[in-house]
């Protein structure tokens, strides 16, 4: 005998189970229905046309979001130049080496940084970062791309050594067992046997790492000087598609040619962020293991 | 013979020292990349506890900006984000544990539970401004609430679920299975298994989630951007209609959309003190709650 409350508190816990299946369709169907009538009114090419990012422009409003995306690259590809190497580094040390009291000070350490609010991120970019960067390269304002990829970077740095640090426990001791028999020293261990073993883990990390990078928002609109134009260098002012459509989104009107170009943007970063995500979700089931 | 063997071995013994002495520089460097993250975060909170200490007293955290938002200090923008923080939770925190309720002691492990999951660390890789678009797609106009606190503090929720989802699960794993059995064999249902064991004893991990979450929502700009965050308002909001201040927005309004930015640089320092303090604050609780929690289980309590 199965009593009421028994069932309807089966029904409500599947619910929950369900919801949050609902809700990733759901963004992903708010998205489309709201960027299809731009795409039927436009068509697919304006987006992808070599000219500016300009829905405000009188009679003519253009809505490329080329540069946009070529300022989302440049600002992803920085920072994980810097924060792929200095990540999976800390997380072998952390893994492999660190004795037990270090890795109780440093994690937490971690842990504090990913907290730290993107907007306060930015906040310190603009005033101690930016002006730092212009003078260093004699230029008339900091706010640029290699601004904003160092502080992406930041953002990303304790995704990546979390998760790959996680890869790298996930070894199994075998492996390390093995190698040390053989006469294999601990640093010949880690390079060539530890990391090569954890690499898909690892691989993975710096997809989420990347995935936080493109989807950083108000730290690159604060501090990368949102211009419209195609970057030239990394000392360029950029905007990407997460800070265009933040400083869009505040004052633009509802249905309006503009709002669905909007979502454009936001599908496509969605798509993006949600490709990479799925990737390094596949790298990290594979683990390596061992017959027994 | 015996000679040459004896060299041959002390020319290995010169190699292994040889090995130490590059494993210990090699170490040494891997250290060092632990040393620069706590640099970053020691100049990033330097810059800001140093600046922003003077401007903080008794006056800045319980008055409203006054004379344009020059003068005056943050007390709407720390009202506003208590307020929409504790929607959040409301709306998080329910589902969250639900979901992993059902992910941990109803399911059965097979294709659907792994889908649910996929979609928990896929929302969480979700952009943040995307679930701003969308929650001022469905929040502010589908479903009629206007930019407000309620929208704001819905759209901040779904952005919250994974971190609730993932810790609650995490908690719920910790309960040894004995117990469960133990209760199933007393003639226990499933639901009185879950309420009277099983959840009292993940109560805190779900509270460390809670709080992780709390503190996520709190630093977060851009998705009230167009849910309901204000440039400024001349009273505190009065229902959960209204629309309100925020600390992290407040910080980039007066950090980069005011008329007179450097002026109001002592108060935009104040304010990042302020907002640092608070989510740091929260996470160092859950931090230091998660590890006795971890502790506790160690030792098999």
């Amino acid at each position: 005998m199965v009593s009421i409350t028994e069932k309807a508190m089966r029904a409500i816990f599947i619910f929950c189970g369900l919801a949050i299946i609902l809700f990733l369709v759901g963004i992903l169907y708010i998205l489309l229905s709201n960027s299809m009538p731009g795409l039927i009114e436009l068509g697919l090419g304006p987006f992808f046309a070599a000219d500016r990012w300009n829905p405000g422009a009188y009679g003519e409003p253009t809505y490329s979001l080329l540069n946009m995306i070529y300022g989302t690259l440049k600002v992803t590809l920085g920072a994980l130049i810097f924060a792929v190497p200095v990540g999976v580094s800390a997380a072998a040390y952390l893994a492999e080496i660190a004795s037990p009291w270090e890795r109780e000070f440093f994690k937490p350490i971690v842990e504090v940084l990913a907290g730290v609010p993107s907007v306060v991120l930015g906040f310190f970019g603009l005033v101690v970062l930016a002006p730092l960067i212009a003078r260093v390269f004699n230029l008339n304002s900091g706010l640029t791309a290699f601004n904003g990829a160092i502080l992406v970077g930041i953002m990303a740095l304790p995704t990546i050594i979390t998760l790959a640090e996680d890869a790298i426990t996930a070894v199994p001791k075998e492996y390390r067992h093995a190698s040390l028999a053989l006469g294999g020293t601990r640093w010949q261990t880690i390079w060539k046997i530890t990391i090569p073993a954890a690499f898909s883990g690892i691989t993975a990390s710096a997809m989420l790492g990347m995935g936080r990078a493109i989807g950083e928002t108000m730290t690159v609109l604060m501090v990368t000087g949102n211009m419209v134009a195609r970057p030239e260098s990394f000392l360029d002012s950029v905007r990407t598609l997460s800070a265009g459509i933040a400083i869009d989104i505040g004052d633009v009107v509802f249905n309006s040619t503009h709002f669905h170009a909007l979502f454009v943007a936001g599908l496509l970063l969605f798509l993006i962020t949600f490709a990479v995500n799925l990737l390094a979700d596949i790298l990290i089931q594979r683990k390596p293991e061992v017959s027994k | 013979m015996k000679t040459e063997a004896l060299s041959r071995g002390i020319v290995l013994e010169k190699k292994k020292s040889e090995w130490r002495s590059y494993e210990l520089v090699g170490f040494w460097a891997l250290r060092l990349t632990l040393v620069l993250v706590l640099l970053i975060l020691g100049v990033i909170v330097f810059d800001i506890v140093s600046k922003g200490a003077g401007v903080i007293n008794w006056e800045f955290l319980t008055q409203p900006p006054r004379v344009g938002m020059t003068e005056g200090g943050i007390f709407p923008a720390i009202v506003g984000t208590f307020y929409v923080t504790m929607i959040t939770i409301a709306f998080a925190v329910p589902l969250g544990v639900g979901a992993a309720i059902y992910l941990n002691e109803y399911a059965v492990q097979g294709k659907f539970t792994r889908l649910v999951r996929m979609s928990v660390r896929n929302l969480a890789g979700v952009p943040s401004i995307v679930f701003g678009l969308f929650g001022m797609a469905i929040f502010v106009k589908i479903f009629g609430f206007g930019p407000s606190l309620i929208a704001a503090g819905f759209t901040l929720g779904l952005l919250t679920l994974p971190v609730t989802v993932t810790a609650s699960e995490e908690a719920l794993r910790t309960v040894p299975k004995a117990y469960r059995e133990g209760s199933f064999a007393l003639g226990a249902t499933r639901w009185q298994v879950v309420r009277t064991v099983v959840l009292p004893r993940a109560i805190p991990g779900i509270l460390t989630g809670t709080i992780l979450g709390l503190a996520r929502a709190a630093g977060e700009t851009a998705p009230i951007l167009a849910t309901g965050a204000a440039f400024f308002l001349p009273h505190l909001p009065d229902s959960i209609r209204s629309q309100f201040m925020a600390l992290p927005y407040h910080l980039f309004i007066m950090s980069t959309q005011h008329h007179a930015i450097s002026q109001v640089r002592p108060i935009a320092y104040g304010t990042a003190l302020v907002l640092l303090a608070l989510v740091c604050l929260l996470n160092l609780a859950a931090v230091l709650l998660r590890k006795r929690y971890r502790d506790r289980v160690a030792k098999g309590l």
